[in-house]
């Protein structure tokens, strides 16, 4: 599905990433932690191809493509999606008729029909229950008024619309409290299939209680210090990123 | 002032003082004395302030030169000869619609009385017709609200004032939607000028909601003013849509009178025109009064658009709440210039102004100037102004999910507009605006889905 190799970024003039490797296999779901300014977010915003980030070395395959030749649209209509950090607010237009453009867009370039409005919500209706979504949000304009963890559960809602292959989680689990991190990690779960993959990005072991990821790769100064297994994350919850800080200046194979 | 100056001056005003006498002498013999005074007092004041220029603070970046510069004439076709189709693009069910052609009134486009929604005891005529049959209800007002001792246009205008819509809606009486619609061409290749002049009296209690629709094709310039007057506790909601021609100068003047309780509500929708200038005063001259003066404005390509805006907080516990949004493209240029006065003794003033402006090109220009003059000590003003570009994180956001980046620009650009847009009551000015952003902005079609 995803192959990053030796990506090296830099915002700015200042090199954020300094080298990752990275395979991501169909219906794999990859952890990715780091501490602080580690380069985590920089990571997912260059594989959704915000122009603020410019890679300066390496390349990133997706589904045997290039991915950093495509404009962040077509990469959403090959099938990534990142859930946002921070959602953005845009007040006058309608939560679900925005998502019905997106869904439309997508669609089209993938050679279906566009959906009829009455198919349309019914899918909706369906992909709400995920998140516990309110009916409110959706006829309201996107994120505009909705709490933090309203605006977390709409990313997913947005995610379990458009079908993506490759899910990147930014953070997801910042600024969320325990019941609303664990309906966030309940529509993620939902959505888990074998031809799915992602890419939970975070700071803390506590959303991987819920969202059980395959292989955990931590983070440190722009490049992997260490990946395992699952258990690397509670590893890493007890002794904490400064047992691996001091590694970053000898980088043990991704 | 250079003697050259000078000479050019005069020259300029030499042809409308010349069409001034022609003015007067073809008016009826039948016109009150009032009016006829008003007139010579509006072409003195003219004759003596002159055409503004850009050494003048109120028109420091709005430069008339092509005004002064240029030859209009008053246009003398029959307005009933125009069609009733070239009216339909503009048309809307209302209880009363009045149709100016070149500022003249045409009784064939207009429909007054008779439909089911036309209040009894209401007036809504011609300013001339009003002037012949019900002078008593126009001269208490006319020429008292919009003052044009330093307003050289509305001295313009007073001097040539005689035909424009008059309605008075009487106390209590709910007016339902009245639509009056300007339009405005060159003729014979040969640009016209108009200076409709409109009043409207709401009184104690009564409900006035008027859409004034501005609209032509060719070279010309129109020059109205409108005065408006709340009556205690009347609901006024007044609409101005500006589609005027590309060529077009138009050069507005919305005076309007809040009494004690009263609720006058504006709303400034400007679109067309090459040289667009309006000034909104607003005079809160009782108690309790909550105005509303709102606006948006989009231009591109060499458009100018200057709106000025004046409150006059005369008397204690009023609100004003302005908001004016504006959307740039191309080489456009826009002035924005709020003035809130709160006199002495207005106590509990609660007044915010706020205009914002986006930048779409890096070309166009946008001035923006909130003023407070506040001699009152208990109040709550705010004031502000932005001019900025698109958030480009907002672009990416909506890119992210499969939108691309023209339709994401678009969309972000109705977001923006949207609240003044929300704000519109009257859903077919509403719905033709909404139609317009469709049309203005690149991929509409998208936003039209997404909206």
């Amino acid at each position: 599905m995803l192959e990053i190799k030796n990506l090296h970024a830099a915002v700015e003039g200042t090199e954020i990433l300094k080298g990752i490797d990275l395979t991501v296999r169909d219906g794999e779901v990859h952890a990715v932690m780091g501490p602080n300014g580690s380069g985590k977010s920089t990571l997912a915003r260059v594989l959704a191809g915000q122009e603020a980030y410019v890679v300066t070395q390496g390349q990133v395959l997706f589904n045997g493509q290039d991915l950093l030749e495509m404009d962040p649209e077509e990469r959403a209509r090959e099938g990534v999606f990142m859930a946002f950090q921070y959602p953005v607010e845009i007040p006058g237009v309608s939560n679900t008729y925005f998502l019905k453009a997106a869904l439309n867009a997508v669609r089209k370039h993938r050679g279906l029909l566009e959906m009829d409005a009455l198919e349309f919500l019914t899918m909706v209706r369906q992909k709400m229950k995920l998140v516990q979504m309110e009916e409110t949000l959706l006829n309201r304009p996107v994120n505009e008024g909705f709490s933090g963890g309203e605006k977390k559960r709409n990313e997913i809602f947005h995610m379990a619309v458009l079908e993506p292959s490759l899910c990147i989680l930014d953070e997801t689990d910042s600024g969320l409290d325990i019941d609303a991190l664990r309906i966030v990690a309940d529509g993620v779960n939902a959505l888990r299939s074998k031809d799915r993959s992602f890419l939970v990005i975070t700071h803390y072991q506590r959303l991987l209680n819920y969202i059980v990821p395959d292989y955990v790769h931590v983070l440190v100064d722009g490049r992997f210090v260490r990946s395992g297994g699952k258990e690397l994350a509670l590893e890493l919850e007890e002794k904490g990123y400064s047992w691996l800080e001091n590694l970053a200046a000898a980088p043990v194979g991704a | 002032m250079s003697v050259t100056e000078i000479q050019n001056a005069s020259a300029a005003l030499a042809p409308y003082i010349a069409d001034f006498e022609r003015f007067q002498g073809g008016r009826p013999a039948s016109e009150p004395a009032f009016v006829q005074a008003l007139r010579r007092a509006g072409m003195d004041r003219f004759s003596a302030l002159g055409f503004p220029n850009t050494r003048q603070e109120e028109w420091r970046l709005t430069n008339v030169a092509p005004i002064v510069q240029g030859s209009f004439h008053r246009a003398m076709s029959d307005p009933n000869a125009v069609a009733p189709e070239q009216i339909a693009a503009y048309d809307f069910p209302a209880a009363a619609r009045l149709v100016f052609v070149d500022g003249r009134y045409s009784a064939r486009l207009s429909s007054i009385a008779g439909t089911p929604a036309f209040p009894a005891g209401m007036v809504v005529t011609s300013l001339a017709a009003a002037l012949a049959a019900t002078p008593g209800l126009v001269e208490p007002w006319l020429g008292q609200l919009a003052g044009f001792e330093q307003q050289p246009f509305v001295a313009l205008n007073t001097a040539f004032l005689g035909d424009g819509a008059f309605i008075h809606v009487p106390r209590g009486v709910a007016s339902g939607l009245i639509h009056l619609l300007f339009l405005s061409s060159s003729e014979d290749g040969r640009a016209t000028v108009s200076y409709p002049r409109n009043l409207f009296v709401a009184g104690e209690n009564s409900q006035l909601t008027v859409v004034e629709t501005y609209a032509g094709t060719g070279a010309y310039f129109n020059c109205p003013v409108t005065e408006l007057v709340a009556g205690p506790n009347a609901v006024v909601d007044h609409y101005k849509v500006q589609r005027e021609s590309r060529e077009a100068f138009h050069i507005a003047t919305f005076q309007v009178q809040g009494e004690r309780n009263s609720v006058p509500r504006s709303h400034s929708i400007s679109l067309g025109g090459g040289l667009v200038r309006n000034d909104v005063n607003a005079v809160l001259a009782g108690e309790g009064i909550d105005c509303i003066l709102n606006g948006l404005y989009l231009v591109d390509g060499r458009q100018h658009v200057d709106n000025h805006m004046r409150v006059e907080h005369a008397k204690p516990h009023c609100a004003s709440h302005e908001l004016y949004k504006g959307v740039l493209d191309g080489k456009a240029r826009a002035v924005f210039n709020g003035l809130i006065h709160v006199h002495k003794g207005a106590q509990k003033t609660d007044a915010k102004q706020s205009n914002r402006n986006l930048l779409l090109s890096r070309d166009a220009i946008a001035n923006s100037n909130p003023q407070l003059e506040i001699y009152a000590d208990d109040v709550k003003c705010t004031h502000g102004s932005t001019v900025g570009q698109l958030d480009e994180d907002a672009v990416f956001y909506l890119r992210s999910r499969g939108i691309g980046q023209e339709a994401a620009r678009s969309l972000l650009t109705w977001a923006f507009a949207s609240d003044i847009v929300e704000r519109i009551q009257v859903e077919p000015v509403r719905k033709d605006l909404e139609e317009f952003l469709f049309a203005r902005l690149p991929k509409g079609e998208v936003v039209r889905q997404a909206v």
